[in-house]
C-alpha cells in the first residue's frame, strides 16, 4: 500500500522533508505501527519520533489515535501538538 | 444561519467582519467577537514576528467541523471564523471569532467554545522569530484543558 506521508512544524524539520510517498509493508496495520516502522528508516526519523507520545497524527485530515487502523487511507500527517488560535 | 470560515495570509479588518455579521438583521440580540493578536513578546522576551504553519485542507475541515458542532449546540444566527497563516508581526491580528444569537448566553458560549477548540485542535503551529533565531511555540496543557471542559460539560448534560 502506498501512503502519502506529510510532516509539519518541527516534525517536518527533523525528518527533513514536508511529504513523501511511502510503500507501507503489509504488517504495518495501525498508526502506531507506522510510527515504529518509520523510526527504523534512519536517524532523522528516529529523532522526529523519539517521543512518540508527543507526535500527533491525522488520517485523511482527521485527528486519530495511535491505535487507529490505516485501512484504505490515502494520506497521513504527523505533527507536534497544535499551537494555533 | 450564515457561517464564514476563511484562512488567509493577509490581515483582516475585525470591525468590518463584526459589522458584516449583523448587517440587515433584526433578529440578532447579541454579537460576541474575539480577536487574537500577535504579542510583542513571548514569555517576556521580545519577538520580531510569529510565523504560522498550517495543514491546508485539514485546517479548513477541522474549523468547519467545530462550527457545525457550535451550530448544533447553540441557537446561532451567524458565525465567522478567520485564521491567518504565514508571517505576522506584533500588533497584527491572527484570529477572529464572531458569533451572533438572539441572546448573549449562546453567543458568549459558542465564541468561547470555538476559540478553545481552535487553540487545541486546529492544525496550526506557531514559530517565534527572535533576533537570535527561531523556535517553535510549545503547546500549553492549559489549552488542552480548556478544550476538554466542553467534553465534560456534554457528559454532564
Amino acid at each position: 500500500m502506498t501512503l502519502k506521508v506529510r510532516y509539519f512544524a518541527w516534525v517536518r524539520e527533523r525528518v527533513g522533508k514536508a511529504e513523501e510517498d511511502v510503500a507501507v509493508p503489509a504488517d504495518v496495520k495501525t498508526v502506531g505501527d507506522l510510527v515504529q516502522w518509520l523510526s527504523t528508516r534512519g536517524e532523522e526519523y528516529a529523532h522526529a519520533f523519539e517521543n512518540p507520545k508527543v507526535v500527533r497524527a491525522a488520517l485523511d485530515k482527521m485527528h486519530v489515535q495511535p491505535e487507529a487502523a490505516l485501512g484504505s487511507a490515502k494520506e497521513i500527517a504527523f505533527f507536534p501538538p497544535m499551537t494555533g488560535g | 444561519m450564515i457561517s464564514t470560515v476563511r484562512l488567509q495570509s493577509e490581515p483582516f479588518d475585525a470591525a468590518a467582519e463584526s459589522a458584516r455579521l449583523t448587517q440587515g438583521r433584526a433578529d440578532a440580540g447579541a454579537l460576541v467577537t474575539f480577536t487574537g493578536l500577535c504579542r510583542g513578546d513571548e514569555a517576556g522576551v521580545p519577538i520580531n514576528a510569529l510565523t504560522l504553519e498550517h495543514y491546508p485542507g485539514m485546517a479548513e475541515a477541522e474549523i468547519e467541523r467545530h462550527v457545525a458542532e457550535a451550530k448544533a449546540r447553540w441557537p446561532l444566527l451567524g458565525v465567522t471564523v478567520i485564521h491567518r497563516y504565514g508571517r505576522i508581526t506584533p500588533g497584527e491580528p491572527i484570529v477572529f471569532v464572531g458569533t451572533v444569537s438572539s441572546h448573549r448566553d449562546a453567543a458568549f458560549a459558542a465564541a468561547e467554545f470555538l476559540m478553545d477548540y481552535l487553540k487545541a485542535r486546529a492544525p496550526f503551529w506557531k514559530q517565534v522569530e527572535r533576533r537570535d533565531g527561531s523556535t517553535w511555540v510549545e503547546a500549553k496543557s492549559a489549552d488542552d484543558r480548556a478544550a476538554a471542559r466542553w467534553h465534560k460539560r456534554t457528559a454532564a448534560e
